[in-house]
């Protein structure tokens, strides 16, 4: 199963690996491109691959939803209070941003929402 | 630097004081409900300085993610800062020492402020700028120690539990996925990331995937060689349905 979370040193020295990649993406257009105008491919990179990172990012966070539980063999039935805080709080972010374009106010009332269903469900 | 400029700097950081400070306390709440020490939290804040990388580092911390799997993730989740600078050359230019700081503290935030705001006549380009970029910066930093901080009372001193506080994650996911696609107006990218994510879950799901922390770089792994096969590098904009 899966591992102990990592110890404080182990944390630390990934945070200042992560530090240097984060750093050094910064860095790029400015080490390459401050004399000749850049390729295509940094268009691309640009352009596709931002938005595809986030889809992927958003349904890892939901990974955890039972309703994914059903491809198990052994379970069949959906408990409810598993997947409703995940899906009510998302759609509160998303119909919340869609409304007023508050970052904040979406992520916080999503998170709000989340944290009171998931704790008395 | 005069003083009224530095009120012009104050002023223009305003909008990002409030929005650091909201999404640095999540962040500090999450590294104590993880029982991470209040040092780490200002050490990561101070150095890596990415929201949506340091909210992804939390939770690899806690999950026990080896060294090269964090690495790889971290390149992936930033690798829209590789693009950030291209608008900012010519802008830069003049900064002198600043340079290398406001290089490193090229947020999100900070990059759309500094694209919309110009230097007041009179006044050196790289303080203006610096300055803004370290406002934020501070705003980040006291906003991860205050979450720390809170987060440490409440779960000592009361029946409160933080236990949700990481959905944020989620939320700030779905919030840049609308304003991205707001932009680029093209459902293709973000589809065949959630698709490939879906696969790697249900081989993750049925076991052939034999850990939960393989399934991100899997899905991130297919959806750039699908994103290459669809989407051709060279493809000018008048090609927007990828095939020819």
């Amino acid at each position: 199963m899966s591992p102990e979370k990592l110890s404080v040193t182990a944390a630390l020295i990934a945070t200042i690996a992560s530090a240097l990649v984060i750093f050094s993406e910064r860095a790029f257009p400015f080490v390459l491109f401050s004399r000749k105008s850049p390729p295509s491919i940094i268009r691309f990179i640009e352009k596709y691959i931002p938005p595809m990172v986030m889809a992927a990012l958003l349904f890892y966070c939901l990974k955890n939803l039972s309703v994914t539980e059903l491809l198990d063999s052994g379970e069949r039935t959906i408990t409810l209070n598993k997947f409703l805080p995940d899906l009510s709080a998302l759609t509160l972010t998303v119909l919340l941003h869609l409304w007023k374009n508050n970052s904040l106010l979406s992520i916080f009332g999503g998170t709000a929402l989340y944290m009171f269903l998931s704790q008395i469900l | 630097m005069k003083k009224r400029n530095f009120i012009l700097a104050f002023k223009t950081s305003l909008p990002v004081l409030f929005g650091y400070l909201a999404i640095g306390i999540a962040f500090g709440l999450m590294m104590a409900e993880k029982e991470y020490p209040l040092w780490l939290t200002a050490i990561m804040s101070l150095t890596m300085y990415a929201g949506a990388g340091q909210y992804v580092a939390v939770g690899l911390f806690a999950a026990g993610i080896p060294l090269t799997g964090i690495i790889i993730t971290e390149i992936l989740v930033n690798i829209r800062h590789i693009v950030y600078g291209l608008s900012l050359i010519s802008k830069f230019k003049n900064t002198g020492k600043w340079k290398p700081y406001l290089i490193f503290a090229l947020t999100d935030e900070t990059y759309s402020l500094l694209t919309t705001t110009d230097v007041p006549e009179g006044e050196n380009a790289g303080s203006f700028y610096g300055t803004i970029a370290m406002l934020d910066h501070s705003y980040w930093i006291t906003g991860g120690l205050i979450g720390a901080i809170l987060g440490q009372i409440i779960t000592s001193k009361t029946n409160f539990s933080l236990g949700g506080v990481d959905f944020a994650l989620t939320s700030l996911f779905a919030v840049l996925l609308i304003e991205q696609l707001k932009k680029s107006k093209d459902f293709l990218p973000p589809l065949i990331g959630t698709v490939t994510t879906i696969f790697a879950i249900i081989l993750w799901r049925f076991k052939i995937l034999p850990d939960s922390n393989n399934i991100l770089l899997l899905s991130l792994a297919m959806g750039l060689a699908l994103l290459l096969m669809l989407r051709k590098p060279d493809s000018k904009q008048k090609n927007k349905n990828g095939g020819n």
